[in-house]
């Protein structure tokens, strides 16, 4: 352990260039955003709660959606897979470290920067016309022409944001490239490793694209350029298409690495192989390549072609083949298994059934002359609402759980896990669930006040949100709880049906740099 | 009705889904699902989203009962030692081709819907539909009649901020001053576009929802089978009161649309008389202050506030350089021509209206400026002098 020396106290955090320390802290900033966010959709959910504007005024009930969108995405999901693959890249693949660890240093501190940027709008001395305020795709010209003066600080945020993705996604493929064990080929990486090594060539091809988008609203609000202003020869169209050629990868990359995570805990509490590992890697791939040329199926009330249409609605309908290989080889991972469900494995468990509901309410989206009724109302925040929260983030909550035991060396309490899952799946499905009605009935999104109709299933939602947000307070004290020591020491092994090298090489907790000697892998 | 109460009959509307009231969807408005609508095709797309409805509860439900089966049967009390296969081709390939075959069948009724309802030829009338922050206007581009239609619904029933409950109407945020009137059995072609932003022109009965884009015109089109009164609403976030400019179309026979048509064309003849009378006379400033005040606070004060002191990203009038040290001049092309954020009003009212909330803004809370505009000059001012 000659090695372990490093600085203490807060030094130790800002100079940190270990793959661990990088990761925790990513980990815990994307928790932090996660409540932050969270918050802002109580916010949301209370004014909604009745018809009648009760608290908020309408330009500020847009910012709640605007920021509560941009930080649960860019601040708590992106986030939560970086710190999840800083700690189990370098575990999974035998290596010590992550490549270019000083890099990794940075990529992680621009973060609060960035987020600060984008919170200071929020501060009324600052800025009196209020946050940005026209939804978190910022479509032109609401956000150009009409963007409040916080637009500028967004903007800028957005670009940090987007260098920190940058180079996260970089560290991640060299890592994955250059410091893989002997013996470990591409085809015998973990599930895990692969999605993520997908998930940063995305990351690498549509942030610039990202970039490129706020760029040109900058120059349009204030270097006298038209990209997206007719008046000027531009177009506001164009504007989506760049943003959604940004945007649909984007879904992906918030949805991939789940799926690596439900492909190690469900083989671990089956105790049995990954049903179909080669068909899971092609299936990712192909997922991957298709999220290149649909994006045009957010835009089918723009007025586009019939052909092109036609061609974004066909092309769409095909993801839901490889989403199914997918789904079906989870299950057929536990048929026929031995299956224990421990916290991780319900989280796991949940994932598949309620992603499996996202998925074919995306195949209804996908059809555009339905779409065209679906587009825009509470059917479409439904159904990302079930692949982002039953999908990304009950993800991520069952990664921390199946691995926490290997990070702290201790288990956390299973009966509390336990509660805070059935309580979880109960309260997500409460919020979310009702929102298919209310969308399809023909409630709008992003408005804060209704028609009566839609009232019963509005109440539902705000109290299932309540339920939901103050639930994950039960997770926060579960991991505090289990850093202290929780129930005690976790085994090396941690789980009966454990695989890989982070859990048959090393010991619990794994030590600061993971393998100083890279091990064979057969 | 109390907070326990409120629960209670939403757990009980929650469970009632599961009772089939998928089922319930007939003319009246369903709050559970889609509308069939008033048109072949909103008839063809409700039929369409059943299919794939059924089609999606089957697959999900088959998946569903998988895992149930594996989570009972395959729990490791049941069956303690687990087998050790990892892949199946057969199974591989069977659940990649049926899929695929699903979704070959579900393509081919959507691509001809689609095609019908991209087809905006041969229509018998066109309307152009224009979105402004917050509210349409329409022009009826064969007979030469053009109104603004707006929500109705009063603040006073959405503003609640005391939270102390108000009255709200059925029709509450579904309501305007000025319906979309059109003939029921013709073939109507919209050309959708807005002055400022994008907003999104939704009709669910028709099955009609499409942009409304500033420089572009978009087309689309609709065939109403049955008389009746018809309500949509703006669906793409197009600023603070997004939530807050529906639509309304009230369908009628082709007899009472050529009398509703006549009737507005006498109208219009009639308004422009008196417009025309109105611009000719000097008004006083009393005068000019009481519709000022009127027209103030129907098109004004939603932005910046019935005090004139803004809100926000909305500047306030009250003490401003435009209201009071600019010239009046300059002040009226702000509101005729518009500037930026600032929508253009010089089509919307007529010249008395805008010469009168001129002298209102530059003489009321304090402003007192003591000029006055004629209706006169600002005819002049419109026409570029």
């Amino acid at each position: 352990m000659a090695h372990d020396h490093h600085p203490t106290g807060i030094k130790r955090w800002l100079f940190t260039t270990n793959h661990k320390d990088i990761g925790t802290m990513y980990l815990w900033f994307s928790f932090i955003m996660f409540l932050i966010g969270g918050l802002l959709a109580l916010g949301i959910r209370l004014e909604l709660f009745q018809p009648g504007l009760q608290f908020w005024d309408p330009n500020f009930f847009n910012s709640l959606t605007t920021l509560h969108g941009l930080i649960m995405v860019f601040g708590a999901v992106m986030p939560a897979f970086v710190g999840l693959a800083n700690w189990l890249v370098p575990m999974q693949i035998g290596a010590p470290d992550m490549a270019l660890p000083r890099m990794n240093n940075f990529s992680f501190w621009i973060l609060p920067f960035a987020f600060t940027l984008l919170l200071l709008s929020l501060v009324p001395q600052l800025f009196p016309d209020g946050p940005p305020n026209f939804g978190w795709t910022f479509y032109a010209p609401l956000s150009t022409k009409y963007g409040p003066a916080s637009t500028d600080f967004f903007i800028f945020g957005v670009h940090l944001m987007g260098i920190s993705s940058i180079m996260g996604a970089i560290n991640v493929i060299v890592t994955v490239i250059n410091m893989r064990a002997p013996g470990m080929t591409l085809m015998k990486m973990p599930m895990f490793v692969w999605t993520w090594l997908i998930t940063a060539f995305l990351l690498i091809m549509v942030m610039p694209v990202l970039a490129g988008a706020v760029t040109m609203m900058l120059t349009d609000r204030h270097f006298g350029t038209s990209f997206f202003d007719a008046a000027g020869g531009g177009d506001p169209v164009m504007f989506q298409h760049i943003f959604w050629f940004f945007g649909h990868p984007e879904v992906y990359i918030m949805i991939l690495p789940a799926f690596g995570i439900a492909s190690h805990i469900i083989p671990t509490f089956s105790r049995k192989p990954l049903f179909g590992y080669a068909s899971m890697v092609y299936a990712t791939a192909s997922i991957a390549f298709l999220s290149f040329i649909v994006w045009a199926h957010h835009m089918f009330t723009v007025g586009m072609p019939v052909a092109g249409e036609l061609y974004f609605m066909i092309a769409t309908m095909i993801i839901a083949v490889p989403t199914g290989v997918k789904i079906f080889n989870w299950v057929a991972t536990m048929w026929k298994g031995s299956i224990t469900f421990e916290t991780p494995m319900l989280f796991a468990l949940a994932f598949v059934v309620l992603f499996t509901l996202g998925g074919v309410s995306g195949v209804m989206l996908a059809m555009t002359p339905v779409d065209k009724q679906y587009h825009d109302t509470y059917f479409v925040v439904a159904h990302f609402h079930y692949v982002l929260f039953p999908g990304a983030i009950f993800g991520t909550i069952a990664a921390v759980y199946y691995w926490l035991p290997k990070w702290t060396g201790n288990m956390y309490n299973e009966f509390w896990g336990k509660i805070h899952f059935w309580w979880s799946i109960i309260a997500v499905n409460i919020t979310f669930f009702p929102m298919h009605f209310s969308g399809l009935a023909g409630m709008q999104r992003r408005v804060p006040d209704y028609n009566m109709m839609f009232e019963g299933f509005n109440q539902l939602s705000s109290i299932g949100a309540f339920m939901l947000g103050f639930g994950q307070l039960i997770f926060l004290w579960i991991l505090i709880d289990c850093i202290k020591g929780g129930k005690g020491k976790a085994t090396d092994r941690v789980w009966e049906g454990a695989e890989g090298l982070e859990f048959t090489h090393l010991p619990s907790p794994a030590p600061y740099h993971s393998f100083e000697k890279a091990p064979e892998v057969k | 009705m109390s907070l326990l109460k409120r629960v209670m009959s939403g757990l009980v509307l929650f469970v009632s889904l599961f009772m089939g009231s998928l089922w319930a969807a007939e003319p009246e408005y369903s709050t559970l699902n889609l509308r069939p609508g008033v048109t072949d095709n909103s008839q063809a797309v409700f039929d369409l989203h059943m299919e794939v409805v059924w089609i999606m509860f089957a697959v999900a439900g088959l998946v569903f009962a998988a895992i149930l089966y594996a989570v009972i049967r395959y729990r490791k009390s049941n069956n303690p030692t687990p087998a050790t296969f990892s892949h199946s081709t057969t199974m591989e390939i069977i659940w990649t081709v049926i899929p695929m075959l699903i979704l070959i069948y579900l393509t081919k009724p959507a691509i001809s819907l689609l095609l019908d309802m991209e087809d905006t030829s041969k229509s018998d009338m066109t309307v152009q539909v224009t979105g402004i922050q917050w509210k349409w206007r329409y022009k009826y581009l064969d007979e030469d009649i053009e109104f603004v239609s707006s929500l109705s619904t009063p603040a006073s029933e959405y503003e609640d901020y005391d939270r102390t409950g108000t009255e709200k109407n059925p029709n509450y945020l579904l309501e305007v001053d000025n319906e979309l009137v059109l003939p029921i059995g013709k073939k109507i072609r919209f050309l959708i576009t807005a002055d400022d932003v994008i907003h999104s022109w939704w009709v669910p009965d028709f099955a009609v929802k499409m942009d409304a884009i500033p420089g572009f015109i978009n087309e689309t089109w609709t065939k109403i089978n049955e008389p009746g009164v018809y309500r949509g609403v703006c669906a793409e976030l197009c600023g603070r009161l997004h939530g807050f400019m529906p639509i309304v179309v009230r369908a009628v026979t082709q007899e009472e649309y050529d009398q509703w048509i006549e009737q507005k064309l006498a109208e219009k003849a009639e308004a422009e008389r008196l417009a025309a009378e109105a611009a000719a006379k000097s008004w006083s400033m009393d005068d000019l202050m009481a519709l000022g005040k009127e027209v103030y606070d129907a098109k004004c004060a939603l932005c910046h506030q019935p005090n004139g002191e803004g809100l926000g990203a909305f500047p306030a009038l009250k003490g401003s350089k435009v209201a009071t040290v600019d010239s009046v001049d300059d002040h009226a092309r702000m509101v005729i021509f518009g500037l930026n954020a600032m929508p253009k009003f010089g089509q919307e009212l007529t010249d008395a209206e805008l010469a009168a909330v001129v002298t209102y803004e530059r003489n009321a809370w304090g402003n007192d400026t003591g000029e006055t505009l004629q209706p006169g000059r600002v005819a002049e001012l419109k026409a570029g002098n």
